[in-house]
Parts: structure tokens; C-alpha cells; sequence
């Protein structure tokens, strides 16, 4: 599967709290949630994101808090993939388990700028960048990790596990 | 190839004999902790898979802490969404508003003896890490993972590797565990620790009481690890005697220790008498400085928190507290950590010195941590807080500052105003 859009670029560190403050975690409904998307650090994200647009971050994304409301806000946002150099591991866990893209990439962070038009293709982990010509090719997920995403998610495949005892 | 403590818990839980760093392996839980703000997703997904009853009711914990007593009306639903789902379980461990064993969950669950050496523990929190100062494994996760674990009642993991934080000496006059563990963030960064253990041994082990250890291990998660943990000694035993001496004679528990050979990634030696009086400015809790080099002035200081609202905590404020004020013009709140803190601080008359000094006392809640309520901070505003997080917006407005710090230091600073050390009331009073 492949998803095209434009990237939207964060650097190192960027944290659960800014990705969705805990002020609005009264609601878990995605759709109150992407109105907040990273509105402590880039005010105008919800207004010029577009749906199948990408995220570029550096390490450590997602650090922080253990609120899944993060990955559901940006998924709802219409970012259809994150990519970066590595994540934060609760982040990590939460995004797969909710269904949102993400990939580990040090060099596309390095090489994409913000406004770039980039395609990302799942099945290969190949990232290009159609604005610069530039190819990149994401860290493989482990073949664990891959069975979850492929079961649709943690639930799905949770169900299969508990359905055959 | 020797296992680190991690790793034998993890094994033993998954019924191997050996694991290795990096593999994923299926284990089964002790204890499975929600609260009202992580829960009630975990409902949702719990009930959407078709679910009918949780694995088992008594290690399902669910702890109102976050936006409680519920500051508006929306977390008003979501405390009822999971108080029903409780009742409708017939949740063992629900401590509501009132409840003796109430509280900041990370402060409850050890205090209520739900915690033991070698239990392997997860929760819908990232602080739930907290629990390796008793030895066990423990692990935040997010709320699907939550419903799913409490369907099946094990989860998977990928085995970390693990640090070994070799602790020396003995900590100098008002340090304590909060700045022990700020100097070792400061030292390897925000993600210096990221997917692994951060294991602790030494000497300088047995310098550090309970709680100390329980303020180490809550902030592993700042650094990135997916767990911190402490041997096992006499303080640990004596603490599971205070809390939960049925279990502690039954035997029901497994001290794990390290093998001899056991392999680290990286081994940091902390000499506990060189740690200052520590702080983290804005806007990370590895952006570390000695407290005596800050010159700031402030508006507010929150005592409290899954980090700092333990009883030794709100004693050594009282203690730093008695017969001073907090300086004219600033707020402080301070913020018992549990219900039986909270009691025991009125019992022994510590809650009179904090009013006397001009500061007020909540109830125990998360609250103003997480920029829930009960001390969210203006635009501009400033914070010497004991909490654990100093992100941008993490305690109110977007432009507002938050500064970590321990107990003494947060004391000093609501009496100066400014961020001080205990050491410049001596000298200025």
C-alpha cells in the first residue's frame, strides 16, 4: 500500500503534551481530538493539514505520556504516515495498535523539508521524495510487529489468539 | 549468557527458561492498571471485541486519580464510565473518592501491598515504572493494549537490554531521589535509556529509602527507558511488612537477582554524594542544572504527585516548612499523594505547619501535572514544581514555565520566591 502527501516537519523529541495537551483528554472521540493536534507546537497544523499528508519528526517521537488519544489525534488529523528517526516506545506500541502508519527513518528526516511531496510504500519500506528525486528506505518492521499490523490491529489479533484456546 | 533481573522476571512470566534482548515473547500479568483518563478508551475496545468479563477481577486495578475529584463535566463522565464498569466487573481493586486506599495510583498501589518482587505489572500510564523500586517489572502501555490485557491477562514484550546504574556512596544533605534521578536524566538524555532497563545496584542502594526509590524508578520512563528497577534488601522487605505482611509470610514472591554474567549495554556509576540539589528547566526534564546556579523568580510550587507525594515527601516539606512562610505573592500546593499521606500528615499535625506557612492542601489528585486543574498556570507564569514533566503547555498555558525539582528545593523556593536551596534559608534566616 502506498500514501502520497505533503510533509509536515517536527524536530527531536517532540512529546505526547504537544501533541495533543492534556486539557483534551476529557474526550477520547477522535474527531474532538484532531481539532487540538499539535496546537501547542504548530497552531496552524489543523488548518493546513491535508488528508493522505505525512509527518517527519527526529528521535524520540512521542515521548511522554501513555495517552493513546496521541496517534488517534494525529490519525484523525488525516496524516497518513509518521515518519521518524526513532520513536518513544509507548508511542511506538500505541500507534500500531491503533492503526496509524508510522515508520523509523534517520535519513528522511535529515534529507526532507517541510512542503516536500513524498511517497511512502508499506509493503517495501521505500520512502521517496518527489520534490527532490531523494529515495529512502525505512528500518524493517520486526515479523511480530508485522503480524499485528497485518491481523488489522492489536484487537484482531488479540481476538484470533484468544478464539483458538 | 547471564539474564538481567528484567529478563528473569520476563522469562518467568513467559515460561522460558531464557530470554535474550529483542526477543518477543507472550507474558503473563500480575497486575493490569487503568485510570479515569486511560480507562474509559479501554472500555470502549474492550467492549467492542465482545468481552464480557475481565481475566480476572482481582488483578484489574482502576484508580479515579487524573481529573478527580472531576473538575467539569466531561471527566465527570469519563470517573462514571469507568466507576460502572467496576461495579458491573465487580473490580477488586477500585478505589474510589473517600476510600481509604485512595490516591495517585502510583502512590496506592505499593502502599495498598499490591506490589511484590518479580510481579510483572502493566498499566494504561506511563509512570507506571514506578513499581521496579520493589523489584518487580512494570511497564506503561496505552489504552488498547490495556483492553486487550484485560481480556487475556498477558501481553507481549520485546525483552530490553538493560543500563546498570551502579549507585555509590551516600547523598548529601537534601538530596534525595528526585535529584539523584534528574542528574542521571541530565547525563544521558531524554531518550539515553530509550526501549531498555535501567537496572540499579551498588552500595549507595541501601542509602536510599523506600520512597527515594519509588521517585527513581517513576522517572525511568523520562529518560526512555521501558523500566527501572532496585534489588531487593532489608528496606524492601521491611516496606512489604508494613504494607502486605500476609503475602510477605506466604512466601508468594520471587526476589530475582542478576546472573553474575549478565550482559549490559552500558554501565553509569553515580557517585550519590557528588549529585547537587538538582533542577530541570523548561522545556525537558534532561535539561538539567544545579539548583544553587538558578536565579529565577517564580509564581508557584506544586508539592505532590505520583513522583513526590509519598509520606516522606510531605514530611521533609513540613520539616523544611515549620516556622516559615511562603513568600508573600506566591502560590504553593501541596498535595498528598494518597489518602492514608493525607492522614497521616493530619494525624501528625503536618497539615497545620503547611497552612501555617501559607500554603493549601488538596486532596490527593494528579491534577495540576498533567495541566488537568487545581494549579494550572497562566501565560508567562513560572513553577517550581515535584512533579515530572516540564513540557512545553504541560501545566497550563502554552507560555508558561514549569521547573523540576525535589522536595527541599521546592520548599526553599516557595519561601524565597525564587528557585533556592534549603541551604539559603539557613543563611538568609
Amino acid at each position: 500500500m502506498k500514501v502520497q502527501g505533503k510533509i509536515f516537519k517536527y524536530n527531536d523529541n517532540v512529546d505526547t503534551d504537544v501533541i495533543i495537551p492534556a486539557r483534551h483528554l476529557t474526550s477520547a472521540d477522535p474527531e474532538v481530538l484532531k481539532l487540538h493536534c499539535m496546537e501547542d507546537i504548530d497552531p496552524d497544523f489543523v488548518n493546513q493539514v491535508k488528508a493522505g499528508d505525512i509527518m517527519v519528526a527526529g528521535k524520540n517521537f512521542g515521548c511522554g505520556s501513555s495517552r493513546e488519544h496521541a496517534p488517534i489525534a494525529i490519525k484523525a488529523s488525516g496524516i497518513s504516515l509518521v515518519i521518524a528517526s526513532d520513536f518513544a516506545r509507548i508511542f511506538y506500541r500505541n500507534a500500531i495498535n491503533v492503526g496509524l502508519p508510522i515508520m523509523e527513518c534517520p535519513e528522511a528526516y535529515e534529507g526532507i523539508m517541510p512542503g516536500d511531496e513524498v511517497e511512502a510504500d508499506f509493503d517495501t519500506g521505500t520512502i521517496t521524495d518527489k520534490t527532490t528525486g531523494k529515495v529512502y528506505k525505512a528500518t524493517p518492521f520486526p515479523e511480530f510487529i508485522k503480524k499485528i499490523i497485518d491481523a488489522g490491529g492489536l484487537v484482531t489479533y488479540t481476538q484470533q489468539k484468544t478464539g483458538d484456546n | 549468557m547471564g539474564m538481567t533481573m528484567t529478563q528473569k522476571i520476563l522469562a518467568a512470566h513467559a515460561g522460558l527458561d531464557e530470554v535474550r534482548s529483542a526477543d518477543l515473547i507472550e507474558a503473563k500479568l500480575d497486575l493490569v492498571l487503568g485510570n479515569d483518563v486511560t480507562t474509559p478508551p479501554a472500555i470502549k475496545v474492550f467492549k467492542d471485541m465482545g468481552a464480557t468479563e475481565v481475566f480476572d477481577k482481582d488483578k484489574v486495578c482502576m484508580v479515579p486519580d487524573h481529573f478527580t475529584p472531576n473538575k467539569d463535566i466531561k471527566s465527570a463522565e469519563l470517573a462514571k464510565c469507568m466507576r460502572c464498569f467496576a461495579r458491573e466487573q465487580n473490580i477488586t481493586n477500585y478505589f474510589e473518592l473517600g476510600n481509604k486506599k485512595m490516591g495517585i495510583e502510583h502512590v496506592v498501589l505499593p502502599e495498598n501491598g499490591l506490589v511484590f518482587p518479580g510481579d510483572l505489572i502493566i498499566g494504561a500510564d506511563s509512570h507506571t515504572c514506578t513499581y521496579g523500586a520493589l523489584g518487580a517489572f512494570s511497564t506503561g502501555v496505552g489504552s488498547t493494549d490495556l483492553a486487550c490485557a484485560m481480556v487475556s491477562g498477558s501481553t507481549w514484550f520485546k525483552v530490553p537490554e538493560a543500563i546498570k546504574v551502579v549507585l555509590k556512596g551516600k547523598p548529601s544533605k537534601y538530596v534525595t531521589g528526585k535529584d539523584t534521578i534528574l542528574h542521571l536524566i541530565g547525563q544521558i538524555g531524554v531518550d539515553g535509556a530509550l526501549y531498555k532497563s535501567l537496572e540499579f545496584t551498588g552500595d549507595g542502594v541501601h542509602e536510599l529509602s523506600m520512597d527515594q526509590r519509588l521517585t527513581i524508578c517513576n522517572m525511568a520512563i523520562e529518560c526512555g527507558a521501558k523500566n527501572g528497577i532496585f534489588p531487593i534488601d532489608e528496606i524492601t522487605l521491611e516496606f512489604m511488612e508494613r504494607v502486605n505482611p500476609g503475602r510477605l509470610t506466604s512466601g508468594n514472591y520471587t526476589a530475582f537477582v542478576p546472573d553474575e554474567d549478565a550482559v549490559y549495554s552500558e554501565v553509569i556509576e553515580i557517585d550519590l554524594g557528588s549529585v547537587p540539589l538538582t533542577v530541570a528547566l523548561p522545556h525537558l526534564p534532561s535539561n538539567t542544572s544545579a539548583a544553587s546556579d538558578v536565579n529565577l523568580p517564580i509564581d508557584q510550587v506544586v508539592i505532590g504527585s505520583c513522583t513526590n507525594g509519598r509520606y516522606e515527601d510531605i514530611k521533609t516539606a513540613a520539616e523544611i516548612f515549620k516556622g516559615r512562610k511562603v513568600k508573600e505573592g506566591i502560590r504553593c500546593i501541596v498535595i498528598p499523594g494518597s489518602q492514608k499521606v493525607y492522614r497521616q500528615a493530619l494525624d501528625e499535625g503536618l497539615l497545620a505547619i503547611f497552612d501555617d506557612a501559607g500554603c493549601v492542601i488538596s486532596t490527593p489528585t494528579c491534577g495540576p501535572c498533567l495541566g488537568g486543574h487545581m494549579g494550572i498556570l497562566a501565560e508567562g507564569e513560572r513553577c517550581v514544581s515535584t512533579t515530572n514533566r516540564n513540557f512545553v503547555g504541560r501545566m497550563g498555558h502554552v507560555k508558561s514555565e514549569v521547573i523540576l525539582a525535589g522536595v527541599p528545593v521546592a520548599v526553599a523556593s516557595a519561601i524565597m520566591g525564587k528557585v533556592a536551596t534549603p541551604f539559603d534559608l539557613e543563611g538568609g534566616n
